[in-house]
This record gives C-alpha cells, sequence and structure tokens, in this order.
C-alpha cells in the first residue's frame, strides 16, 4: 500500500472542491455565521466523503454501471444518518443548530463528484486519502468564512469574545452585516479572488 | 389567506437560494444563459411540486412519530424519523424517474427541453432541501406542503432567470481577472441576496 502524498494535498488548494471546482457549495454556508458549526460541519462532510469513498471503491467491481448512481446515494445517506445520529445523541446543541444541513450532506455535489470521477477507477486506499483530501478542501473553506464572519460580525471566535471592551468603547461596532445569509457568498468571491491571483493559471478567460 | 402568505413567503423572504444556498452548484453551473436557466428552474420547480407533497404523505402516515397509528395500536409508539434522509432521497430519485419517464412518452417537446436537466436534479439540493424543511416545519396539511413546494421552485426559477441575465450582460464588462467566470458570480449572488433580504418581513 503506498501512500500517495498527492491525492490528499491536491484537493487543498490547486483542485479545491469549492473554489475550483465549484462543487458543494449548496449544504453548508448557511452554516459559517459562526465558527463552531462551521468545524462540525467540514468534519462531518471529511468523516462522510472518506467513508463513502472507501466503500465505494470496495464495491466498485461488483456495482452495475446502471444502477450506481442509486448504491452511491445509498451508501451516503446511509453515513449521513450515522453522523447524524450520533452527533444527536452526544452534541444536541450543536445538532439543533445545524438542522436539515446535516441532511443536505447527502446531496453535496462533493460526494457525488468525487465517487464518480475518482472512487469508482481507483484502489480502496488511494479513494480514501481522496476522500479526506477533498472533504479538507472543504472544511478548509468553510473554516476561512466561519472566522471571518464571526470575527466581524460578532466579535467572537468559538463563541468567546476576541475583541477587546476599549475598542468598542472606542466606537467600533459589529458588523450586522457580516451575519446575513448573502455575505457569505462574498466572503467565499473574496477568497476565490486571493487564491487566483496568487495561482495565475486558474483564471479564467 | 394564509397559504397565500405562505407562498409570497418561501418566494422571496425564504428564498432557497439566496436565504438558505439550496440547489447552489447548479444555480452556478447552468446560469450561463437565460433559455436554458429557464428550463433547468421549470424542471426544478416541477420536481418540488412532485416530491414535497409524496414526501408529506410519507412522513405524517409512516415516518413521524406515532403515525403509524392507523395501522394498528401497537405500532403507535414507533418513531422511524431517523430513517427520513434515505427515504427522502429515494422517493426523489425514483419520482425523478418517472417524471423523466412519462414526459419522454406524453410530451416528447417538453422532454427535449427539459430531458436533460431532470436526471440533474436528482441531487439537487434544493429538492431534498424542500422536503427537510417541510419535515422540519411541521406543515400541517397537503395544500400547505404543495403552495411551499411551488413558492420556493418559482423563488428559485426567478433567482436563476435573473442571475443568467446579469451574467449574459456581463460579457460586455471589464472584470478584474482573478474575478472572472467563478467570483463575479459569487459576488453577484451575494448582491442579489442582499436586495431579496429587502422582502424580509412582508406580510399579507
Amino acid at each position: 500500500m503506498k501512500f500517495n502524498k498527492e491525492v490528499l494535498i491536491k484537493p487543498l488548494n490547486r483542485a479545491n472542491p469549492v473554489t475550483v471546482l465549484v462543487l458543494g457549495i449548496c449544504s453548508a454556508l448557511a452554516v459559517t455565521a459562526q465558527l463552531k458549526p462551521a468545524l462540525v460541519m467540514g468534519l462531518s462532510v471529511v468523516i462522510v466523503t472518506a467513508f463513502s469513498n472507501l466503500i465505494v471503491s470496495f464495491l466498485r467491481n461488483g456495482i452495475p454501471n446502471r444502477i450506481r448512481i442509486i448504491v452511491q446515494l445509498v451508501v451516503v445517506a446511509t453515513l449521513v444518518i450515522i453522523v447524524e445520529q450520533v452527533l444527536k445523541a452526544f452534541a444536541y446543541e450543536m445538532w439543533k443548530s445545524l438542522s436539515v444541513f446535516l441532511g443536505l450532506i447527502i446531496t453535496n455535489c462533493i460526494l457525488m463528484g468525487r465517487l464518480e470521477a475518482f472512487a469508482l477507477g481507483n484502489k480502496p486506499f488511494d479513494s480514501f486519502l481522496d476522500g479526506i483530501g477533498n472533504g479538507m478542501g472543504y472544511a478548509i473553506v468553510l473554516f476561512i468564512v466561519g472566522f471571518v464572519r464571526e470575527l466581524l460580525g460578532s466579535g467572537s471566535l468559538f463563541g468567546i469574545k476576541v475583541i477587546p471592551q476599549s475598542f468598542y468603547d472606542a466606537g467600533y461596532a459589529n458588523n450586522g452585516l457580516m451575519i446575513l445569509p448573502p455575505m457569505a457568498l462574498i466572503v467565499v468571491a473574496c477568497i476565490i479572488w486571493v487564491q487566483r491571483s496568487i495561482r495565475k493559471e486558474l483564471q479564467e478567460k | 389567506m394564509d397559504l397565500l402568505n405562505l407562498f409570497i413567503k418561501s418566494v422571496f423572504v425564504d428564498n432557497m437560494i439566496f436565504a438558505y444556498f439550496l440547489g447552489m452548484c447548479s444555480y452556478l453551473a447552468v446560469s450561463k444563459t437565460v433559455k436554458t436557466s429557464m428550463g433547468l428552474g421549470i424542471a426544478v420547480t416541477f420536481v418540488l411540486v412532485a416530491t414535497v407533497p409524496v414526501n408529506y404523505l410519507l412522513h405524517t402516515y409512516i415516518l413521524k412519530e406515532g403515525a403509524m397509528a392507523w395501522i394498528s395500536p401497537q405500532l403507535a409508539g414507533m418513531d422511524l424519523s431517523f430513517l427520513s434522509f434515505i427515504l427522502f432521497i429515494a422517493i426523489i430519485a425514483s419520482i425523478v424517474q418517472i417524471l423523466e419517464m412519462v414526459v419522454e412518452k406524453f410530451a416528447p417537446a417538453l422532454y427535449a427541453s427539459l430531458g436533460i436537466f431532470l436526471p440533474l436534479i436528482a441531487v439537487n439540493c434544493a429538492i431534498l432541501g424542500a422536503s427537510l424543511f417541510m419535515q422540519q416545519r411541521n406543515f400541517d396539511s397537503l395544500g400547505e406542503s404543495t403552495v411551499y413546494a411551488l413558492g420556493s421552485g418559482i423563488g428559485w426559477l426567478l433567482a436563476i432567470l435573473g442571475m443568467a441575465a446579469i451574467r449574459e450582460h456581463l460579457k460586455y464588462s471589464k472584470v478584474p481577472a482573478p474575478l472572472r467566470g467563478l467570483g463575479i458570480t459569487f459576488i453577484i449572488a451575494g448582491l442579489m441576496g442582499l436586495a431579496f433580504m429587502g422582502f424580509m418581513g412582508i406580510k399579507l
């Protein structure tokens, strides 16, 4: 079993699922108003992508081509149910604040995209790494968005105040706009802007 | 009046795209021309109206806690709601498949314009999202959930049409190189979302 570093590292930046491949924006930006749910959501997606890639890769020679989408959906849905039930049992508050967005991991395009593009044609261990890499690439974007929005919007990180009271006394105010959903899109746009300024080969004509 | 209120609310205030980011992938990928986005928007509305009521019935009569009391009193204590993800997605996938076959058989012209979008829709987050919201908000009747589905679909259609119209005009403007394509699309979506927030609090 060779440790293929490339499949693990590439999705973090050069082939980031969110900012480069435009996959999986759907279910998650709504949870990034604060850092903690964003982190939990990111981790849940890492777990689901890694294990669904692993399982589908084990099954890849046994799945008839015509029904592969349904098989993939069943594998993903089962994993999501497991993650959801675990969160419900051990982190009830978090489960409540993520609400329907946990279920929406099922239709996250990253999952289907990676299963179709990678797991169906590669060995289990490589697929597992690819799943972790893509999940992490997604989690990083969520983390950055959550960080910016919570810092500017509520002046805190993980619910702990980080902007000192003296700032507020001097006239600083939290930017309430950051809490609103549309700002998540604009923060992602800024991430894309920075990334594509550094990596010129990603720019579109 | 409640139904009308719910409809307006689901089109503008709780807009699938701008308030919850659902269906974002196809929204960004397909909104390049007005014609194709119209097709996708109609297909999404169509599938929403077909799936949410079915999932509502499934939820009320089988999955909800105590929902199976109508079969026999022994089943009154059952709570199958943990199965809802897998059943909802199965229902959606099969309804999409059936719709595709029906449309192909009876309305070939419609199939020619919608056909390519239908399979894509099975994994569109907006469809599953609407069913999950239906479950979470506990709608009282079949009518309510149908109206909600119709409203969300039309809201989605409006959002993608607006985006496509803007992107068609964007061709003539000078966008900074790193923002071209994806970046500027995100910013436009954000600005449209802010505009839609102006509808917040509307009640009829």
